[in-house]
């Protein structure tokens, strides 16, 4: 079982720079092919300040929290029973290439279901830009699963 | 470009659906790379069965990526106030996603739109669903 009293744990903000790369190659992963995500004239004709990164682009901003403030770290899960439960994004302000984003994670709660078989963990991520102005939050939801209850190879 | 118009929407108008190639062990590596998710369960097929997988399987992200993709085909992004998945099922490598989406609700006074969204796979099992609001102030 997860230690509940990491219940309420805020971890240190750590900062990301937004780099046309990353970027690049998120969407080149996703197959976004929207120019206003890989070229900064395209996107300051729509209105942005440079280039704009795509909608779900804060989860790559949410990797950046350096080893070994990871949550995983914290509750020393295994990294191979970790499945994605909830993700849940408030956008409030795009975010561009050249931004300095810093983003403050906080577990919010932890609880089990199936008598622990399940454990579920729900995170908050509040990003803001160099202007203090707030990009984007995330709630997050992490379900770690026991050995015991691994997903059966299908066939 | 945008598509969707607060003017002409209809609650249970549908959007042209997104249909994506199979998911490539290429692809699940860049997106290792693009989004700094380095979890070995998927693009490292000998840790994946070690987990009690039959093979890696794609990052939950990536198929919510897929379905923002739709979103931002019908409206600007600047539109997109909240955006918001729940992950039902594990979409293996070798899948073929169809993103689908619709309007579900309107608040006129807002002058707001409510998309339901959803991923379904060859099989037609749902993966993923997910909703997004859309201000047109």
């Amino acid at each position: 079982m997860i230690d509940r009293r990491h219940i309420g744990h805020e971890f240190p903000p750590f900062s990301s720079i937004i780099e046309a790369g990353r970027v690049r190659l998120f969407c080149q992963a996703i197959g976004e092919t929207a120019l206003i995500h890989v070229d900064a004239r395209a996107a300051r004709q729509a209105g942005y300040r440079n280039i704009v990164a795509p909608l779900t682009f804060p989860a790559a901003v949410a990797m950046d929290n350096p080893s070994p403030r990871r949550i995983i770290d914290l509750m020393e899960v295994d990294i191979a029973w970790i499945l994605h439960g909830e993700e849940h994004y408030d956008c409030l302000r795009p975010i561009c290439v050249g931004d300095e984003i810093t983003t403050g994670l906080k577990i919010i709660d932890i609880y089990d279901k199936k008598d622990g078989a399940l454990e579920f963990v729900l995170t908050e991520l509040d990003m803001r830009n160099q202007f203090e102005e707030r990009v984007c939050k995330i709630r997050r939801s992490l379900i770690v699963r026991r050995p015991r209850t691994a997903v059966p190879a299908e066939n | 470009m945008s598509m969707l118009s607060f003017e002409t929407a209809k609650i249970g108008d549908s959007l042209p659906d997104l249909q994506l190639p199979a998911i490539t062990r290429l692809q699940l590596a860049l997106y290792c790379g693009g989004s700094g998710d380095h979890n070995p369960i998927h693009v490292d097929t000998d840790f994946a069965r070690r987990a009690g997988m039959k093979d890696v399987f794609a990052h939950g992200m990536l198929s919510m990526g897929f379905m923002g993709r739709l979103v931002t085909s019908a409206v600007a992004q600047s539109r997109v106030t909240s955006f918001g998945v729940r992950f039902v099922a594990i979409t293996w490598v070798g899948d073929t996603i169809t993103v689908k989406g619709r309007v579900a609700g309107m608040d006129r006074e807002e002058r707001r739109l409510t998309l339901d969204l959803t991923c379904v796979n060859q099989r037609e099992e749902t993966t993923l669903t997910g909703q997004a609001v859309l201000s047109f102030i």
